[in-house]
């Protein structure tokens, strides 16, 4: 296989990589934000957590596996990436700390406060992985200062610009329709009715917010600057989050469901083919942006790592394919059916 | 404090924190998969119930690992990203294998564990377990093979086009006899660490009369194990220390404060050094030990720190190639201390199971307090492996104030320092009592899929 076709390959991969975890972890996130809102009694938001929990530990992988291939494959990206969002990095960790660690002791004592506590740092820690990651892939897109060392020579406030706000702001309405669609799926009784008059709200600011950014990123030229147009992946992103809109009023809650995780993809593949080739596009010089070609590990090192995930990466898909099969049944907020 | 040092300590932190909690979740995973495939052979209750008292500790503990490894994958690049641009093409490919081959695995099947009881088959749900135990060490294996190559690279060029070092034999990496040396030591110590948690809760249990059957059964079993995990975790300490001794021989000299080059080598067992660590003021030896433990035999030569310093400075030019000695050489000794004591304890408690009763043994009230050997012998552990690689961030190839993130300033560091230290510091708060509070409880409260450990409160609204 030649360099550069295994180059455009992990390109792929790792894009891959951060739509699945887009798509999964997203409605995680929204999941997360909705429960002190949607959750009145303590059983209700048992319910919601376990909407998610034997599944949100895995779906976070997805991002761990990202970040080890993105190493693997290209790691000036890495290096440049995580060094230069370092404090923005730092605070979506901090965000991924608080909620992880909620979801496994919140249960662990009966006291009001303790489970209120952790219930809301599920939520904060929530919120801020969504709006962090949403801010970074938007500066992403609208390119930061590096120097011609590969060097990021911004700040925090950097990437605090307009558009990358947000993108921050749209990623987690997006979420939190996600979010609510999910939960729309797995609850059951007022809880489920609730959740999905919800999502009519949401819908509303989600496809305002969506729209404006779209209409940003056109208006800012921060459009195909690269080999590939989108074309009509973005507006097919477009069209499937306004079907999501009678879906919901429907209360079609699979199609709409279905809708928006579409839009969460198609989103996603138009973000990776907008800059492509380029992985981080320079403001101070375009010749300074690193791409695919002068980012990636060697011909070897690509094609190993091409070997290793041609054969685990379907095995990974199988079992957690077969997890949210063995956990389809709906969940009761019934406290003899909850699992704690 | 200069970015570099404030990057060392940041890191020391995070990893250190990390490593507490890690090598329980390596060690107790395989007691608890043990404990439940007996329930699923027998039908014993009490089989059970110690899978499901075990399985509780074993989640609030593996809860804070997975939590804080996330951070373990993302600093590399964060504030290493000169480390990372040199040896990402090697480096990069362990630790992404890592996450897709363990990571989904061990996350994914704690999910079925934690929640599949009564919803799947009990087939699966015991498989899962196994699943998890097998997943979790599986990404030491891959950790530690990334870590091998940091101590003695292998299978690599350094590219001189592009001035990084480059993958080219992929099977060497994997083979690194390094990375499994110390698998075998870390995995070991990880069962150990499981044995003396076993060993402290039980004992807290039966002093007290509390399901007595259910502890000894426990505590025998961690005793046993224990026992058995602690000679091993010995036996592969010395094969490192050889394999040491021929690859990193200035690490082996200096965790043994063996200064001049001697045949045959004495070995240290008290030295006190002057304040800057690098020469002896007093020391106690015993003749020839060195020498075995470097080569089994009593015979050979063992060549002395200031000797490596000079050979390093005409290999790689002048420098100071010699690692903080007062903290290599104690952190060794405390590991080691600790360990021959666990070896020695846990032989006791074998022994005394064989003679008697130990359940009425007046000891029993103090084996809570044996819990501290595994927890400074594991963080003296890791301690002397990275510290005594200093300067080197990859051995001979490229230096630690060369890795560091150049883009960072000392305000950025402070904050995350600061911030990592206020987090991880309220987990601890939270996890130490839960801990407590679930190790107290007994294995009736675990058994409830409850609202609280207190039976009494099971059903209480709140």
């Amino acid at each position: 296989m030649s360099y550069e076709f295994l180059q455009t390959l992990w390109f792929i991969l790792i894009a891959v990589l951060w739509i699945g975890f887009f798509f999964l972890e997203g409605f995680d996130f929204g999941v997360g934000m909705l429960l002190p809102f949607l959750g009145k009694k303590d059983e209700e938001r048992r319910a919601i957590i376990n909407s998610i929990g034997s599944v949100w530990d895995g779906n976070e992988v997805w991002l761990l596996t990202a970040g080890g291939a993105t190493f693997a494959a290209f790691p000036h990206w890495y290096a440049t990436m995580f060094s230069g969002f370092y404090l923005a990095l730092f605070l979506l960790l901090v965000g991924l700390i608080l909620r992880g660690i909620s979801f496994e002791y919140r249960s662990k004592d009966a006291a009001p406060a303790w489970r209120n506590r952790f219930d809301w740092m599920i939520a904060i820690g929530s919120f801020m992985s969504a709006l962090l990651l949403g801010a970074a892939f938007a500066n992403l897109a609208r390119g930061v200062p590096i120097n011609a060392d590969m060097m990021f020579t911004g700040n925090l406030f950097t990437l605090l610009n307009p558009y990358g706000l947000l993108g921050g702001l749209t990623t987690v309405a997006i979420f939190l329709l996600h979010g609510a669609n999910f939960l729309g799926l797995k609850l059951e009784g007022e809880l489920r009715e609730r959740v999905n008059a919800f999502a009519k709200k949401l819908w509303v600011v989600t496809t305002v917010l969506y729209i404006a950014l779209g209409v940003f990123t056109y208006a800012a030229g921060f459009w195909a600057r690269g080999i590939v147009n989108p074309g009509i992946v973005p507006i097919a992103a477009v069209t499937v989050l306004l079907v999501a809109g009678y879906f919901i009023n429907q209360k079609m809650e699979g199609w709409s469901f279905i809708m928006v995780a579409l839009n969460i993809v198609l989103t996603q593949v138009t973000f990776f083919s907008m800059t492509f080739p380029n992985v981080m596009l320079s403001t101070t010089n375009p010749a300074y942006s690193l791409t695919i070609y002068n980012a990636s590990s060697s011909q070897y090192t690509l094609t190993v790592m091409s070997i290793v995930a041609l054969i685990f990466v379907p095995i990974v898909l199988a079992y957690q394919g077969w997890t949210y099969y063995m956990f389809r049944k709906r969940i009761s907020s019934d406290k003899k059916e909850l699992v704690y | 404090m200069d970015l570099v040092t404030l990057s060392r300590l940041q890191f020391a932190l995070t990893t250190i924190y990390h490593w507490l909690f890690v090598p329980l979740t390596l060690g107790m995973g395989w007691f608890v998969a043990f404990m439940q495939t007996r329930y699923y052979q027998t039908g014993d209750e009490t089989w059970h119930k110690m899978s499901k008292f075990w399985g509780k500790l074993f989640l609030i503990n593996f809860a804070i690992g997975v939590v804080t490894g996330i951070v373990q994958e993302f600093q590399f690049g964060m504030n290493w990203s000169e480390y990372s641009r040199y040896v990402g093409d090697i480096f990069g490919a362990p630790l992404a294998i890592e996450a897709l081959l363990a990571f989904f695995m061990e996350s994914t099947f704690l999910g079925i564990w934690v929640f599949g009881e009564g919803r799947v088959p009990q087939k699966v749900h015991l498989a899962s377990i196994w699943l998890v135990a097998i997943g979790s060490n599986l990404s030491a294996l891959w950790i530690l093979l990334a870590n091998g190559w940091m101590q003695h690279p292998v299978g690599y060029v350094i590219n001189e086009a592009n001035g990084r070092a480059e993958l080219v034999n992929f099977f060497a990496l994997i083979s690194n006899p390094r990375g499994w040396i110390f698998f075998w030591h870390t995995i070991s110590d990880g069962v150990l660490m499981a044995a003396m948690m076993l060993i402290a809760v039980s004992g807290y249990h039966i002093f007290r009369k509390q399901n007595v059957d259910l502890f000894k059964r426990s505590f025998v079993i961690g005793s046993v194990v224990g026992l058995i995990a602690g000679v091993l975790v010995f036996l592969g300490g010395h094969t490192m220390g050889q394999y040491m001794y021929e690859t990193q021989p200035m690490k082996f000299a200096a965790i043994e404060a063996h200064w001049e080059t001697s045949q045959p080598a004495d070995f240290s067992i008290i030295t006190i050094g002057d304040l800057s660590g690098k020469r002896e003021v007093w020391s106690w030896r015993m003749p020839a030990v060195l020498s075995f433990l470097a080569c089994n035999n009593f015979d050979c030569k063992v060549t002395g720190v200031y000797d490596i310093q000079a050979e390093y400075e005409a290999a790689y030019g002048p420098g100071d190639y010699i690692p903080l000695m007062v903290v290599t050489y104690w952190t060794f000794r405390i590991m080691m201390t600790f360990g021959f004591i666990m070896m020695g304890i846990t032989a006791y408690f074998v022994w005394a199971n064989l003679r008697g009763d130990i359940t009425k043994a007046k000891w029993m009230k103090w084996t809570p307090a044996l819990l501290i050997l595994p927890y400074l012998a594991n963080a003296s552990g890791w301690i002397l492996t990275e510290m005594g690689r200093q300067p080197w961030i990859v051995q001979g190839l490229l230096k630690v104030q060369d890795g560091v993130s150049p883009n960072l300033t000392t305000v950025d560091l402070l904050i995350s320092l600061i911030g990592y230290t206020v987090v991880y510091g309220s987990l601890a708060v939270a996890m130490v009592k839960l801990m407590l509070k679930y190790a107290k409880a007994g294995p009736d409260a675990a058994m409830h899929e409850s609202v609280d450990v207190a039976p009494t409160l099971v059903g209480a609204d709140d």
